[in-house]
């Protein structure tokens, strides 16, 4: 099978133009995938991968290695081993237009502060290289009522204001593959619960893939499809997040994060010969 | 390359410019200081020198050509550092934008922002002090063309210098024109100059331009094989600032200083 090749959830074989990925195939295909800080191993042999139209929940305790994979995926940092495909192309050789079927949203990526909402959407529009970019604006200004703030600064907009931009951002270019690393953090549950309303919606509307990031057990319940729970660099579990914690003997995926967190690998982290 | 991500960089610069009158004055204030400073300084030079020798073009010029290479230097630095100081990079890096891309719009960025500085010292050198520039005629497009690409180059050099070091090399690179002034003979002949420093002088394009403006006002012919000299040694330079700033890039991918850029990163 070719790259642009693949096998459905049913078994049947689906092709595809390079770029352009149908519903249920893959938008994220990451191999063996390791990154080594001199000696120490911060994501070790990971493999995984998103189908377009589900949310795949990448947990783990702090410095267990979700950032350093997403950081992977959006090739600002370089693997040490492994490949990473974005709507089947490959990110180390092809990465101007691998990146430009992907877009993410993170906490600690902001937009430019000096810069207004519109402003920011602009340029980030024209870097991704938009079509009819102040149509899709206006759509995305109407879709995360951000219409009043768009003369506003960036850096004078609340915790629930910036998480709309990033997240409006995120969707300029149509992303076939949208990365959200704790997309909601710094959200009251209001706002928290109407972004992951119009995040699931993308995904059951069949628009993107979405790998999702969470320290909140509740929101990954209610929002994943599939989870991975990573520890130490390696991916210990996979499965459905409402039945993975009675298949592990705990009451809910909370309890079943804290038994991973606290009982990691039973080996130390590999050291390089 | 595509033009559109390039005009997403240039954009995101005419916005913080348009927004800020902060970051515009400078563009005029400095130049137009240093040109009245010095404009002065000359013509009492003249006043004392008894008239043997007219330092309005030898001292004046010299001071427009030499403002003008820092502020493209500065027009491409301070456009990579707006970046580092909003905490840019991840935003940027993880989007289609190539660094060929990014990189031409820093350049078209300083140049567009040095460009409009130049026309204010010329104007007021003129208008104020009688500096004739057109007398120049083609010399004065073949100066201004290399001390441009010259500029171009020392601001890629320097942000690439705060992309491997981290935002606190900034601190590393204001000095730069400072240090290279002694070298590029910009007030008095090469021949001045010790041994050790007219090598050093003699990689420095910008020399050659200064040694040509010298010759011109005293009306000996400039050395072509000098200007050409320095026309390639530009050209050259310009490739290898490029292919620094890219494998420094390809550095700072593959160690994780660009993915956690924005806390210091030193080394």
């Amino acid at each position: 099978m070719t790259h642009n090749e693949q096998l459905d959830p049913r078994g049947a074989r689906m092709k595809f133009e390079e770029g352009s990925v149908p519903l249920g195939a893959n938008v994220l295909q990451v191999d063996g995938l390791c990154k080594w800080f001199g000696k120490k191993a911060a994501v070790r042999d990971v493999s995984f991968s998103v189908r377009r139209g589900e949310i795949v929940g990448l947990l783990g305790p702090n410095g267990a290695g979700k950032t350093t994979t997403i950081n992977m995926i959006l090739g600002v940092l370089a693997p040490s081993a492994g490949a990473i495909r974005v709507a089947g192309l490959d990110v180390a050789r092809q990465r101007s237009r691998a990146l430009a079927h992907s877009n993410f949203a993170a906490v600690y990526a902001s937009l430019p502060g000096n810069l207004t909402v519109a402003q920011n959407l602009h340029v980030f529009g024209l870097i991704y290289n938009v079509g009819a970019l102040s149509q899709r604006i206006e759509e995305l200004l109407a879709q995360f009522e951000l219409r009043d703030l768009r003369h506003t600064k960036c850096g004078l907009l609340s915790s629930g204001e910036t998480t709309r931009v990033n997240l409006a951002k995120a969707l300029l270019n149509r992303p076939e593959l949208l990365l959200l690393d704790e997309p909601t953090a710094s959200l009251d549950p209001s706002s928290a619960h109407e972004a992951r309303r119009q995040v699931q919606a993308l995904a059951q509307g069949g628009e993107c893939g979405i790998l999702w990031t969470s320290h909140n057990m509740y929101e990954v319940e209610a929002v994943c499809d599939r989870v991975l729970f990573l520890s130490r660099g390696q991916i210990l579990l996979t499965g459905d997040p409402r039945l993975l914690p009675k298949r592990h003997g705990v009451s809910n995926l909370e309890d079943l994060f804290l038994q991973i967190a606290r009982e990691p690998l039973s080996e130390r982290p590999e050291e390089r010969p | 390359m595509k033009l559109r991500p390039i005009a997403g960089v240039l954009l995101r610069q005419f916005y913080l410019l348009r927004g800020s009158p902060v970051r515009i004055i400078p563009m005029f204030a400095w130049v137009g200081i240093d040109i009245v400073l010095w404009g002065f300084l000359t013509r009492y030079l003249n006043t004392v020198g008894g008239g043997h020798i007219d330092f309005v073009p030898q001292l004046l010029g010299a001071v427009l050509f030499w403002d003008f290479l820092a502020r493209i230097m500065q027009g491409v630095t301070v456009a990579f550092l707006e970046d580092v100081w909003s905490r840019n990079f991840l935003n940027l890096f993880a989007t289609p934008l190539s660094i060929a891309e990014y990189v031409t719009g820093l350049v078209l960025t300083g140049i567009a922002t040095s460009v409009l500085g130049l026309l204010v010292m010329i104007v007021l050198a003129t208008l104020v002090f009688g500096l004739a520039f057109v007398s120049l005629g083609v010399l004065l497009a073949y100066f201004v063309l290399v001390l441009l690409v010259f500029g171009i180059v020392l601001g890629i050099l320097c942000s690439a210098m705060v992309l491997r070091w981290g935002p606190t090399a900034e601190w590393l690179i204001w000095p730069v024109p400072a240090l290279l002034a002694p070298f590029a003979a910009v007030f008095y002949p090469v021949a001045t100059l010790p041994g050790w420093m007219q090598t050093v002088a003699s990689v420095l394009p910008p020399s050659y331009v200064f040694e040509a403006l010298r010759s011109h006002l005293a009306d000996r012919a400039a050395s072509t094989g000098g200007l050409l000299g320095a026309s390639l040694l530009t050209l050259l330079y310009l490739l290898l600032s490029a292919a620094v700033f890219a494998s420094v890039y390809r550095h700072v991918v593959r160690s994780g200083l660009l993915a956690r850029y924005s806390a210091e990163s030193p080394g």
